[in-house]
């Protein structure tokens, strides 16, 4: 691993792991949270101050969950409900990778009329958030027939420019005499896409990937309002169907496991591609 | 892959199913248990007949349960039956055309309505002031005491007589909190639908003219001086730190059920998070003003009601009578009022569950439909209606806390509240 | 510098094709409904409506409360925008100091990152509410008041730091990336120099993060105006009061919970436009990095 010269010395460095520690500790903490809960019974998750140590029922807690207990909420099995959410943020991730690559390379090698014009409609919706226009989206979802479909979950949300504008910047830093060098060799636009462009940006499509995976896995509004039936929820739906602040009792240690379930997929794909992630990252700020 | 195929099958199957039935869509907004039950019912009424498939949907809180029902409306798809909240009935009686009244619906399905069959206090809420049912009554739950035995022990109260009225009730938890028997007296959940609009109709005093909103666009009359006078109180006992405030909904429930609070009012609904928290509890009826006259009056419901979407073909609402038909039947309403604590909708449920005994072991369970149907309800306790009830109670939270954190009196409050309140009827009501 | 370009003028139409689609379907389309509805009366089931010109927008921005959410969101986002960051980049220089273990916190400091809102906002409840919270517990026991429900200041700072909480990831993830990026020989000239740590961070560092600086203050202030919504509806509510009721809170309340289309519908309208206009305030800047940098 590269020294870096920003700490030569030893002190500063037990300096940075005592600041580390309590940065990790205050970060991790409530993801600590939720699993030691999810290791305690209702009884002592509503009776303050929880334990800060796993308890007894962690075993009986997810054996109930995995062997019925949130299909008999939900309505649907664990299974299905992970797949569900598998499924759409897999779809937004790789959907959007695919419609923002596309429209980056136009915009970037081509040259055409309107361009600008394009450019200006695509990137204006940059940040805008699917909660601002829910109502009229759910009237176009509704006339395309796309309710209770896998493709109602997913194609309004790979609607941002967030994707696009990042391999935008990313195809702006490859060299010029890369383009001219495929172009004597006669290469048209898919062979210099295939041979060089995509081999370069494959630590790029992997920061986007996880981005979007972790966006889709998390949304709530919006797969609530386009799906009908229960085989189409998602972990998320699920969990929120669980809890009542008001007159139901709560399985507070269902709804622990749950929520441990819920975090866990898109935690191991940040975990396992945080390499490519950051790397993916360093090469778009070039 | 295998995970794949399994759900194509799925999505090849569904339409053949839907074929054979005709298929009747519920979006509903329970959680918890409860969804478990709503699940239940709808299974157990599928598999008693063949003609029609009952499909619960969840659509999350109940706003978003009503918002999701509106987007499918005005995007041509709305659901056949639609659970809506108390606060939403006055939006859903103001939307004549996308309805279709529950007692036309029953009628034209060839099952005779009989209102005298149902508890009166609670079908009384969901109908026009003619007497015609709108909705049908799915959860209802009126405001409770509840009190922690061991600490009235500790404290050297009565563990056997719950507090009746609010003086006692002040005294009850000033003595808890000095004997040092729990750092709270007193706690409750939704000061606007218990001490606002229950503390009206319980008093029988009016919470807002034209019957309460129910005969015409109401005015608030919450200022008036008994209001003024118990939350004089309430803010006083705050300042001492003998009441706790919990939060606008029912988040107070755990303030008791964790032992920091000695009595707590709430809705009858939460007896189950308050019996399975393992404490040693009482439960005793809404506490009244002594000084109002008439007091105790009777309590209103709160909860929600299935509303059906206009539209739809004669196979549906036939479909949806005969599932409310199945609701409305002695054992489906007894499994809901002891599985859920909801409130049975008919008398015969009612007795049928009285005279099974499940009130002598749970007689908690009992208490709300006694404060409920007690005596015939006047003018000032058939429940409230504004078209704009949640932006109400909004209102009323936020004078409410204000006060309570000392920043103004119950009288400012209050005056406040009613002339906010009054205004945003006026906008709502299209002025 | 004119960059060399495939000469096709109809492949790059097919190219941009997808994304045009769903971004007219789905943005066009419901922002012009949008902006359609802001000019009318209805009632929710939209059996009536009326046109009303500006009246709804007159309305929103002479309504008292309205003002108050645009002040708290103002102060929220001032918080939300910078908090996560100067907190990310102090780690990620703490990181970057150590040898061993570097990889071991920095997985473990992206941990919130794939917690859902929904979550994280049931999460900080179970934590802090005065009630049953967990944490809440101890600080009463030390004798601070912590009573986020009645106390303005406390409620925001209760939303703040869980807002915060969960944008410490993405922050430090940036900054990771960042500092990686800067050349060594740089830092290297710098410590021969004699330069001292501190004075070489301020002065050929922090400049050199200064579009990463940028870029994440930007993403911030749009994700403290929208995405903390989850947040706030689970934690406080927007109270006490209207104490920590911010514009999309608003948003929601109005149009979702009282069903005042037209009302939330205008302020739906005032927010893209706040929206768009940042995102071009964004572009400038970009267009001048790429350019110059």
């Amino acid at each position: 691993m590269a020294e870096s010269p920003l700490a030569p010395r030893g002190a500063t460095r037990i300096w940075g792991h005592l600041w580390m520690i309590l940065g990790v500790f205050v970060v991790v903490f409530p993801v600590y949270y939720v699993f030691i809960a999810s290791t305690h019974s209702t009884q002592t998750i509503l009776r303050p101050p929880l334990p800060l140590l796993p308890g007894p029922e962690g075993v009986a807690n997810y054996r109930d969950a995995f062997s019925g207990g949130i299909d008999r909420i939900g309505g649907v099995s664990l299974w299905r409900l992970l797949g569900n959410t598998a499924l759409i943020a897999v779809g937004i991730a790789v959907g959007k990778i695919a419609i923002s690559m596309a429209s980056a390379y136009a915009i970037v090698f081509f040259r055409f009329p309107l361009r600008m014009a394009a450019f200006w409609l695509i990137f204006i919706t940059l940040m805008l958030p699917v909660e601002v226009r829910i109502q009229p989206t759910y009237k176009v979802m509704v006339d395309l027939g796309l309710i209770d479909t896998y493709a109602g979950l997913i194609l309004p949300l790979i609607a941002s420019a967030t994707a696009t504008l990042l391999f935008r910047q990313f195809f702006m830093t490859i060299p010029d005499e890369l383009l001219e060098a495929a172009r004597v060799d006669g290469a048209g636009p898919w062979r210099f896409f295939r041979d060089i462009l995509w081999p370069l940006s494959l630590t790029n499509v992997a920061a986007i990937f996880v981005i979007q995976f972790i966006y889709g896995w998390t949304q709530y509004l919006w797969p609530l309002l386009v799906t009908n039936s229960n085989e189409m929820n998602t972990i998320v739906i699920a969990l929120r169907k669980m809890i009542s602040f008001a007159d139901a009792e709560t399985p507070w240690n269902l709804v622990m496991v749950t929520s441990v379930l819920a975090i866990l997929p898109p935690l191991l794909v940040v975990v396992l591609m945080q390499r490519w992630f950051v790397k993916g990252l360093v090469e778009t700020e070039k | 892959m295998k995970l794949t195929s399994l759900w194509l099958c799925g999505f090849a199957a569904m339409p053949f199913a839907a074929q054979a039935q005709t298929e009747i869509s519920w979006w509903h907004a329970m959680t918890g248990a409860n969804a478990e039950v709503v699940e239940k019912i709808a299974g157990d009424f599928n598999a008693s007949q063949s003609d029609y498939v009952v499909k619960p949907v969840f659509k999350g809180t109940y706003p978003e349960t009503l918002n999701a029902g509106i987007a499918a409306f005005r995007a041509g798809q709305a659901p056949d039956i639609m659970q809506v909240f108390d606060v939403g009935t006055g939006v859903m009686m103001g939307a004549g055309g996308a309805i279709k009244p529950v007692a036309e619906v029953l009628a034209e399905g060839g099952f005779t309505f009989d209102k005298s069959q149902y508890l009166p206090g609670i079908v009384g809420y969901y109908s026009t002031p003619e007497g015609e049912m709108l909705s049908f009554p799915y959860n209802s739950s009126s405001p409770i005491l509840y009190y922690n035995k061991d600490i009235f022990e500790k404290a050297g109260l009565d563990v056997n007589a719950p507090p009746q009225t609010w003086a006692e009730v002040w005294a009850a938890a000033r003595k808890i909190k000095e004997s040092g028997a729990a750092t709270c007296g007193y706690t409750s959940t939704w000061l606007t639908w218990i001490h606002t609009e229950n503390f009206a109709a319980w008093n029988n005093v009016p919470w807002a003219t034209n019957e309460n909103g129910l005969a015409g666009t109401p005015e608030l009359k919450i200022d008036a001086p008994l209001f003024v006078k118990h939350f004089q109180e309430i803010a006083d006992l705050a300042k001492e730190g003998v009441l706790v405030y919990g939060g606008r909904t029912s988040e107070a429930k755990q303030n008791f059920t964790s032992g920091e609070c000695g009595i707590l009012t709430e809705s009858s609904g939460g007896l189950g998070d308050v019996v399975k928290s393992g404490m040693n509890y009482g439960i005793g009826k809404l506490p009244y003003d002594e000084t109002a006259e008439g007091a105790p009056q009777n309590t209103t419901p709160g909860g929600a009601s299935l509303w059906v979407m206009a539209g739809k073909s004669d196979e549906v609402y036939k479909g949806v009578a005969t599932f409310f038909d199945y609701l409305s039947q002695t054992e489906v309403q007894k499994y809901l009022h002891e599985q859920s604590g909801y409130l049975p909708v008919t008398m015969a449920a009612y007795e049928a569950t009285k005279s099974s005994g499940f009130y002598d072991e749970n007689p908690g369970r009992e208490t709300p439909i006694l404060q409920m149907s007690g005596k015939p309800p006047t003018e000032n306790s058939k429940g409230v209606r504004a078209p704009n009830l949640p932006q109400l109670r909004d209102i009323q939270n936020e004078e409410y806390e204000k006060m309570l954190a000392g920043q103004q009196t119950a009288e400012e409050a209050l005056k406040n509240a009613v002339t906010r309140g009054n205004a945003a009827i006026k906008e709502a009501a299209g002025g | 510098m004119q960059r060399t370009v495939f000469p096709h003028k109809v492949l790059p139409w097919l190219l941009l094709a997808p994304q045009l689609a769903v971004t007219l379907i789905f943005f066009y389309w419901p922002a012009g409904q949008a902006f359609r509805q802001s000019t009318l009366r209805e009632d929710p089931f939209g059996l009536s409506s009326t046109f009303v010109g500006l009246a709804n927008f007159r309305r929103v921005l002479s309504d008292p409360s309205y003002l108050n959410a645009l002040q708290v969101t103002v102060v929220f986002s001032l918080f939300v925008a910078f908090l996560p960051m100067v907190i990310a980049l102090f780690l990620a220089v703490q990181a970057e100091k150590i040898v061993r273990g570097r990889g071991v916190y920095r997985t473990l400091m992206i941990w919130p990152y794939a917690v859902a809102t929904a979550i994280a906002g049931m999460l900080w409840l179970f934590m802090f509410n005065p009630s049953f919270g967990t944490l809440a517990w101890p600080l009463r026991q030390m004798g601070i008041n912590w009573n986020p429900l009645l106390n303005s200041s406390h409620a925001m700072i209760l939303v703040v730091a869980a807002a915060t909480w969960k944008q410490i990831s993405y922050n430090f993830l940036f900054f990771v990336a960042g500092l990686q990026a800067i050349p060594r020989s740089l830092l290297e000239a710098a410590a021969i120099d004699g330069a001292s740590r501190r004075h070489a961070f301020w002065t050929i560092v922090f400049p050199l993060l200064a579009p990463t600086t940028f870029f994440l203050l930007v993403v911030n202030t749009v994700y403290a105006l929208f995405d903390t919504f989850g947040i706030i509806h689970a934690v406080t509510g927007g109270g006490p009061g209207k104490a920590t009721e911010t514009l999309v809170y608003k948003v929601y309340n109005d149009g979702f919970v009282n069903l005042n289309m037209g009302d939330s519908a205008a302020q739906s309208v005032i927010l893209m436009v706040i929206v768009i206009a940042l995102t071009a305030f964004q572009f400038r800047y970009i267009e001048r990095r790429v350019h110059y940098g």
